[in-house]
């Protein structure tokens, strides 16, 4: 075939391009680390062609669960269990089950919520912020992230939802004509709270499910069994890769990537709002947003890392997860760590400086008072640990990648719980100090929140595509309609830029093999 | 042979994004019309080979945007201003800057609407059957081949020599599809 032999030419020359750029090395060792920005390591490895992926993507799902997801699924779902009788309890004794008390009136709740809503950041993130960037390496990572994002809304919806003591009137917070004639509090930021993290978990289904339809089309057409090609014909809408539907399809998904980046950066902005309007000394600071916005985006990165790694390591994907994801995820937590320990150092200086005694006294008292233990696991975890990122021996260790961002999580997660709490225990006069002690029933409601975050992460691992095949595919170098021809055309910048050097190298092996 | 208004059109099958965009551009340059290409992942520059138009979809996107800063503006200032006026810490009734986040997130999530759904409308989706979807070797179009449809309503399509040509231009498994 013409065609063929002009590819084997062209992969030829771009060998030798790459060997005259000094990589001899490392064309064959994939897994190296390149510094050239010209020529990075590839986003696939080992050799994988089109089919390569659709069958790593689709024998995760093919293939028997591996012993480890039924083990996963059987504890998440017994937390789940436990947090839907606790809320149940919750229901019929009401608020007076958790440690709530005058003047701590927001607890465990506020900082669950305020917790789960940043884990779901990096999702959009990833999904959105980094593919108008054009970061082509996203396209491994970014269902999981968008996946994570909408269990992480529906955990964060419920604390709120919860939390409001009679449930049963929780429709007041939306504008719905009653019987009082009454309206909701537009000027509140707790309503605008309201819309911000509905339309946030709305538009980051839509962008998940819109990215998934290819990718579910091809589940359907490979499904054997009558009832998963029902379902997945159904839900795949009769997707047939058109050049027509391409067209449209790039486009809207382009405008759902440019309309979450303003929303992400609102959401948690507005988040912050729910403190920062306030005028409690300790919320009552105008860094709170990109504060918030930082921390949520430096959660959400470890929580992508974390459950990365376990499922690269226990669905076989590390030709698809490399280890270049893995150093790019470290080197945003690097830097969104570093943001953040800046703004605590910024909120001390502030404090400071404002001459308001409440103000200083506020962070004095979080640093060195009865929550001290809180706030230094905070200060280790989110700003100490993180900074070991700076040496790539450890961005590139997988083992301590795990350890730290298990870490960060813990350190987030105490970050919400100094803020809301700290802030709160001691009021402007001393008769009105108090100490907050969650109650079993607390601990245990956020054990079960993480219960239905993972079974449902643990059903779509089983159930629907977790790497994004199509994104995958159309960012690999034989996904250029000009990567087969003749040589002398000249190369395009784009491959060039995208470092499509080493993976073209690959396909000059494959090919060779195969003549 | 079917009859001539049963045919969707012809089909032929190519093994990398390459061969099926030279062939496309082979075709279109000899004057036919009416091509698709059904791919597992788009192919960039295949709408300018294929001369397809660009998309609609950002003006439903702009509309439903819109209309969610509209209808967020006029809630917020019917509710407050009008239907329950109520001063509230000293702010006026129509008190614009409070108003701007709740505009913001449903601008956005009305333009989110209008390009979910105007995607979904313009592509004509979800449709239940195609006549593509008769390819016999269709599974591997939504993995790793790429289909090239010449239309039976184009002015150009012979049932004899568009096989011939597709053939020529490398294309495999060729078969007449049938209109559903």
């Amino acid at each position: 075939m013409v065609a063929e032999g002009a590819g084997r030419e062209r992969a030829t020359m771009g060998r030798d391009g790459a060997m005259q750029q000094g990589e001899r090395a490392e064309t064959r060792d994939t897994t190296a680390l390149h510094d050239d920005p010209r020529s990075r390591a590839p986003l696939v490895i080992g050799g994988e062609d089109f089919h390569g992926v659709t069958e790593i993507v689709c024998g995760v799902h093919e293939r028997p669960m591996p012993r480890g997801w039924y083990v996963g699924f059987a504890l998440a779902s017994s937390a789940l269990l436990m947090l839907l009788c606790l809320i149940g309890w919750l229901f019929w004794e009401g608020l007076g089950i958790w440690g709530l008390n005058i003047p701590v009136g927001w607890g465990y709740a506020i900082v669950n919520f305020v917790f789960w809503i940043g884990i779901g950041h990096a999702g959009t993130l990833i999904s959105a912020i980094l593919y108008l960037l054009r970061q082509h390496w996203r396209t491994s990572i970014n269902r999981f992230a968008e996946a994570m994002t909408i269990f992480a809304v529906i955990c964060a919806l419920l604390f709120p939802g919860i939390h409001v003591g009679r449930v049963w009137v929780a429709y007041w917070m939306l504008p719905i004509p009653n019987a009082m004639g009454m309206w909701p509090q537009f000027r509140s930021p707790l309503l605008w709270d309201v819309f911000a993290v509905s339309t946030y978990g709305t538009v980051s289904f839509l962008f998940w499910y819109m990215g998934m339809l290819p990718d579910l089309a091809t589940f359907r057409d490979r499904a054997t069994k009558r009832i998963k090609q029902i379902i997945y014909g159904v839900l795949a809408m009769g997707w047939r890769g058109s050049a027509r539907h391409w067209l449209t399809y790039e486009k809207a998904y382009l405008l759902l990537a440019a309309l979450s980046t303003p929303l992400v950066l609102s959401v948690h902005s507005i988040v912050s709002f729910d403190f920062a309007v306030s005028i409690l000394p300790g919320w009552h600071t105008t860094i709170f947003p990109p504060y918030f916005v930082a921390g949520a985006v430096f959660s959400g990165f470890a929580m992508v890392q974390m459950l990365m790694l376990v499922a690269r390591h226990s669905f076989r994907l590390k030709h698809l997860v490399t280890m270049r994801h893995i150093e790019n995820m470290n080197k945003i937590m690097l830097v969104t760590g570093s943001m953040v320990g800046y703004a605590y150092a910024m909120e001390f200086f502030i404090a400071w400086y404002s001459g308001n005694p409440y103000e200083q006294y506020a962070f004095i008292n979080r640093a060195f008072g009865p929550y001290a233990w809180a706030y230094w696991i905070m200060v280790s975890c989110n700003v100490i640990f993180p900074q070991l990122f700076w040496s790539k021996r450890v961005r590139t260790n997988i083992a301590l990648s795990f350890v730290i961002s298990v870490l960060v999580n813990v350190g987030m997660w105490f970050e919400r719980f100094v803020i809301v709490i700290t802030s709160l225990h001691r009021d402007y006069l001393p008769s009105s100090w108090g100490y907050y002690w969650p109650t079993w029933v607390d601990v245990c409601t956020l054990i079960g929140s993480f219960g239905l975050f993972f079974t449902l992460f643990l059903l779509f691992l089983r159930f629907l595509p977790i790497i994004a095949m199509f994104e995958v595919k159309a960012v690999m170098p034989q996904a250029d309609p000009h990567f087969d021809e003749p040589a002398s055309h000249p190369v395009p910048a784009v491959a060039v830029a995208s470092g499509a050097a080493a993976g073209r190298t690959q396909v000059a092996d494959a090919s060779k093999e195969g003549a | 042979m079917l009859p001539e208004q049963r045919i969707h059109g012809l089909a032929a099958e190519f093994d990398t994004p390459g061969a099926i965009y030279r062939a496309a551009q082979a075709l279109r340059s000899e004057g036919y019309q009416r091509l698709d290409a059904h791919t597992p992942f788009p192919i960039h520059g295949m709408e300018k080979v294929l001369g397809l138009p660009p998309s609609r979809v950002p003006w439903i996107c702009l509309a439903g945007g819109l209309f969610g800063c509209a209808g967020a503006l006029l809630l917020q200032w019917w509710t407050s201003a009008v239907d329950y006026p109520w001063v509230i810490s000293g702010k006026p009734l129509f008190s614009l800057p409070a108003f701007i986040p709740i505009t913001f997130e449903l601008t956005v999530l009305f333009a989110a609407f209008g390009a979910f759904f105007g995607m979904l409308a313009l592509n004509r989706l979800p449709r239940p059957h195609h006549p593509v979807f008769g390819y016999s070797r269709w599974q591997r179009v939504t993995d790793d081949r790429f289909l090239l449809i010449v239309e039976a309503s184009d002015p150009l399509f012979d049932l004899e020599e568009t096989p011939r040509r597709l053939e020529q231009l490398g294309g495999r498994h060729i078969e007449l599809l049938e209109e559903e």
